[in-house]
């Protein structure tokens, strides 16, 4: 049957492509949208939700898991699993940190991250250093909408 | 002249289209491989004393398999490899004695005394401890730690031979 071979066809590539584009996703790069403020005015400088910005977020980095103060990381929530945040570091292993209370070592192996928009922003000032584990990638670029493509500093 | 040049150059065009066909099955092929391993099973060499007497203190082989972390079936009593939480690029390998919500008392140090310490590990967090209480570092130690650090799940032990199958 000459339908049945198609969807085969179909099928192999389609199956095909998800592997690879997983694969490259992993290990490569991978682009993700930015919700919410937190980020501002680094990303989604307004509020409306139609024009977030989608960022490239590169994967070499968890070779070594090698970061630095100022990098834009991609990781997961320790306190919702499946949930994943976008916040810069701002304090690496053995630096000390002062929040509202007190100063905090940040412990070997963790980082403080902490949104650019420091009045609505839910990261290290509300559920501590997290383990430096948890990161998923790190932000390199800015790719939508166009006329904000740019490189991401410090 | 000319005619030399194009047969060579149809030679050639052959020659690479073979080569890149094959190219492609070895990368299509290298990318089922680390889909596989990173997202269905893969086998994992352990070693160490922290979790005597289920597993050997010279190095076991087992095989673990990555879907039941995804869908939030970790269980108690598990025997999961987690990323340290104190060095992102070691894993470890140890039993899950708490899940979220769980009040756990512990002996604080095993070795001194019988002092102990009650925690209730926190939303998001799992509690994770070696079977070898006086030869390992755990939540006893570094707290609890998020459950998106989980990676795998130990199924079964496969090398050495005598010990194959299930980890008791």
């Amino acid at each position: 049957m000459g339908i049945q071979n198609i969807l085969w066809q179909v099928a192999k590539k389609s199956f095909t492509g998800s592997i690879i584009g997983l694969t490259i996703s992993d290990r490569c790069c991978s682009v993700v949208p930015v919700r919410g403020d937190s980020m501002s005015p680094t990303f989604n400088p307004q509020r409306n939700s139609y024009l977030d910005d989608y960022v490239l977020v590169d994967k070499f980095c968890l070779k070594d898991y090698k970061f630095a103060r100022g990098d834009v990381v991609v990781f997961s929530s320790p306190t919702n699993f499946g949930d994943r945040y976008i916040k810069r570091i701002v304090g690496m292993p053995g630096e000390w940190i002062s929040s509202s209370r007190d100063v905090i070592r940040v412990p070997e192996g963790h980082c403080w991250v902490e949104g650019d928009n420091k009045t609505s922003s839910l990261d290290s000032r509300t559920f501590g250093p997290i383990p430096l584990g948890l990161i998923q990638g790190r932000v390199t670029r800015v790719l939508w909408p166009p006329q904000r493509i740019s490189k991401i500093g410090q | 002249m000319s005619m030399r040049l194009m047969s060579f150059l149809k030679q050639w065009r052959g020659t690479a289209k073979e080569a890149f066909e094959n190219v492609s099955i070895v990368a299509k092929f290298l990318c089922l491989l680390h889909v596989t391993d990173r997202y269905i099973i893969s086998t994992t060499h352990v070693h160490g004393p922290s979790m005597l007497p289920t597993l050997n203190l010279t190095g076991d082989v087992i095989l673990a398999e990555h879907l039941s972390h995804r869908f939030g079936k970790i269980g108690l009593g598990d025997v999961v490899l987690v990323r340290s939480p104190r060095d992102p690029n070691r894993m470890v390998t140890k039993r899950i004695l708490g899940l979220e919500g769980d009040r756990l008392t512990f002996s604080a140090d095993p070795l001194v005394g019988d002092a102990s310490v009650s925690v209730m590990v926190p939303k998001g967090h799992v509690w994770i401890q070696g079977d070898n209480l006086y030869a390992s570092t755990d939540s006893r130690h570094f707290g609890p730690i998020p459950y998106s650090l989980i990676e795998g799940k130990a199924l079964l032990r496969v090398w050495p031979p005598e010990y194959f199958g299930s980890l008791r």
